[in-house]
């Protein structure tokens, strides 16, 4: 079993979400529909560069989509996972071998094996976390519906 | 703005985030810290330490990308106060947050708030298991309403879980309980009625509203859904009438049995709320769609008074729970009471599960029969001075009604005897007042019961 906690940590999640500035999503749907194109589509609205990686699709959110990270003319901060928890392994090889600084793996998207060579590899992991709920929670709105962010401050401002 | 310039302010929201999250991290706030913050931060535009209270019908766009972001639910945003406000959202984050589930919704009254919980995740040909013993309206909403949908119930006995077992169809999509039953005190066996509901993949609905999050938090024993009338104790008041839906976020809408949660919504242009909101796709479904298409928003006003309340709750429900202990054993030891039905006292056959599911006290709503049937309820009604007639619980003020002709009035004797209530059964609902003071208002009202019905044993003598 995994430990997720140990992936999930406030700290880490803030600090992963503040420093990053280039986002790669790693099966992003072409479908506006779909889960990904909901957090790309947030993600772009709150200035991310974000980087459509798809073997399947050109273009995506009005982004040049790449078959895969290894094929990123540029440096990413965060590799973001749509994919079946199976594919982990090798996106996290690919995640090493391209400096990334971050592998953000979705809902659901959990694999061992997947984060220890990401961690091996000297890649900050987050896992079982939506990026945009994450970010929502700490940056922007999620307040706005009811929604619990478990947040407890007298802060004024927060940390917006 | 320069990358310097952008790079400092990096760093400075970085290191107040480290400063927030070092004081965050491995401390779990207490609940009387939560029922005063959780869901507000200090309005960043004025400061105001208080929740203001945004009395808007609506919200200025920035633009019409954002405009159509918020409407498409690609983004948060304000839109319209019907489907959201930023005083309702702090009253629905507090409670959703107090009983420890992913969010919640605010309704207009709690009555909406069941019919939109149940809407949204119904439709017509689906079947309800509901225990038997419940408030007047919500029997009332489940047997007229729901049935007008063509939705289908099963009544159970709450205490039988073979009963919640054998009620199950192919077409059961809920079940339904109250914590403290109204108004017989029956209390739930939430863990195993959830045990029950989670192995025919269905769904439990709890209403809490009798034992607040502060008393009980169902979602700790397995409730999928939480249902208040803040009306009540959550308002604490009598000022506002109001109503919210807390989910888990745990149940698994798209376990083939909830279409109507996780098929494209033709109602939503296609969105497949469950896959693509996750853990709060049932939320959304429930804000965007139900809340919505039914209109029951809740009041920025009344969520202000609700969210005033809710800052007091845990310090006035240990005050309801000491006085109505003291209450229900003073109508133990008197003789023209009986069947006191508070599941705090120690005769109680809900004793084991009010020490399992209520450790810190029974609530302070239950009844008793009056000695004399009907006319001897309606005499001890007409006497007393200090206990209000009114239908409503949950006040700081105590109150007393005959539930028999007043809130369970619709219902047929058998239903009647179902939720506990006889011609003669009074309901109270005990409140802060000095506990010496209740108990003296019902004794004197207990002496001009035994004065009226030595008055018509004298007629009877005269007569005969």
């Amino acid at each position: 079993m995994t430990d997720l906690g140990r992936y999930q940590d406030p700290l880490t999640i803030q600090q992963v979400l503040y420093g990053a500035r280039t986002i790669a999503i790693v099966g992003l749907s072409a479908s506006e529909l779909r889960a990904s194109y909901f957090v790309g589509y947030y993600l772009k609205r709150h200035d991310y560069h974000v980087i459509p990686v798809n073997p399947r699709e050109s273009e995506i959110l009005g982004e040049t989509c790449y078959p895969s990270l290894l094929d990123l003319p540029v440096p990413v901060d965060v590799v973001n996972v749509f994919r079946s928890p199976d594919a982990l392994p090798g996106i996290a090889r690919d995640a090493v071998a391209i400096h990334a600084g971050a592998l953000w793996c979705q809902f659901g998207v959990i694999n061992a094996e997947g984060a220890r060579i990401a961690e091996d590899g000297g890649v900050t992991v987050i896992m079982d976390r939506c990026i945009k709920v994450e970010h929502a929670r700490y940056i922007g709105r999620m307040h706005w519906l009811g929604f619990n962010t478990q947040r407890i401050t007298s802060v004024r401002a927060g940390l917006q | 703005m320069g990358e310097v310039e952008k790079g400092a302010r990096v760093t400075d929201k970085l290191s107040r985030a480290e400063k927030l999250s070092a004081a965050e991290a491995g401390h779990a706030f207490g609940f009387e810290t939560r029922q005063l913050h959780a869901g507000q931060r200090p309005d960043p535009n004025t400061g105001a330490r208080a929740v203001p209270i945004f009395q808007t019908t609506s919200y200025v766009f920035e633009d019409p990308e954002s405009a159509a972001a918020y409407f498409n639910l690609q983004e948060y945003g304000n839109t319209y106060s019907r489907i959201m406000n930023p005083t309702v959202a702090v009253f629905e984050e507090r409670v959703a947050n107090l009983e420890g589930g992913a969010g919640a919704v605010a309704f207009a009254s709690g009555i909406a708030a069941q019919a939109a919980a149940l809407f949204t995740l119904l439709q017509p040909g689906d079947h309800v298991v509901s225990s038997a013993a419940l408030y007047g309206g919500t029997v009332n909403q489940f047997k007229h309403l729901l049935r007008k949908m063509n939705v289908e119930l099963t009544w159970v006995d709450p205490d039988d879980p073979d009963a919640w077992r054998h009620a199950v169809r192919p077409n059961t999509k809920a079940f339904f309980g109250e914590t403290i039953g109204n108004p017989g005190g029956n209390v739930l066996d939430i863990e195993t009625v959830a045990a029950i509901a989670h192995d025919r993949e269905v769904p439990l609905i709890v209403d809490n509203t009798f034992a607040t999050p502060y008393l009980c938090r169902p979602i700790e024993w397995g409730a999928d859904i939480v249902i208040h009338s803040a009306t009540k104790f959550i308002g604490g008041h009598g000022t506002s009438i109001g109503g919210v839906v807390v989910e888990a976020g745990t149940f698994n809408w798209s376990n083939g049995r909830f279409a109507v949660v996780a098929d494209p919504s033709p109602a939503y242009h296609g969105l497949q709320f469950h896959e693509t909101f996750g853990t709060y796709g049932y939320l959304m479904k429930l804000r965007a769609e139900t809340l919505r298409d039914l209109g029951a928003a809740l009041s920025p006003f009344n969520a202000f008074l609700f969210l005033q309340g809710l800052e007091t709750l845990s310090l006035r429900m240990e005050r309801h729970v000491d006085n109505a202990l003291a209450v229900a054993a003073f109508l133990e030891s008197h003789d023209l009471a009986s069947n006191v039905t508070y599941p705090g006292l120690p005769a109680s056959k809900y004793r084991p599960l009010t020490e399992k599911y209520l450790p810190r006290g029974a609530g302070a709503v239950f009844s008793f029969d009056c000695s004399g049937g009907r006319a001897g309820g309606q005499d001890l009604i007409r006497s007393l001075t200090l206990w209000s007639h009114l239908a409503n619980v949950g006040d700081a003020k105590s109150l007393i009604i005959h539930p028999a002709s007043t809130t369970h009035r619709q219902l047929s004797d058998a239903e009647l005897r179902a939720a506990g209530v006889g011609p003669g059964t009074v309901r109270l609902s005990v409140g802060t007042e000095s506990a010496a003071d209740l108990i003296w208002d019902l004794d004197q009202g207990f002496a001009s019961v035994a004065a009226a019905a030595g008055d018509t044993a004298d007629e009877k003598v005269a007569t005969t």
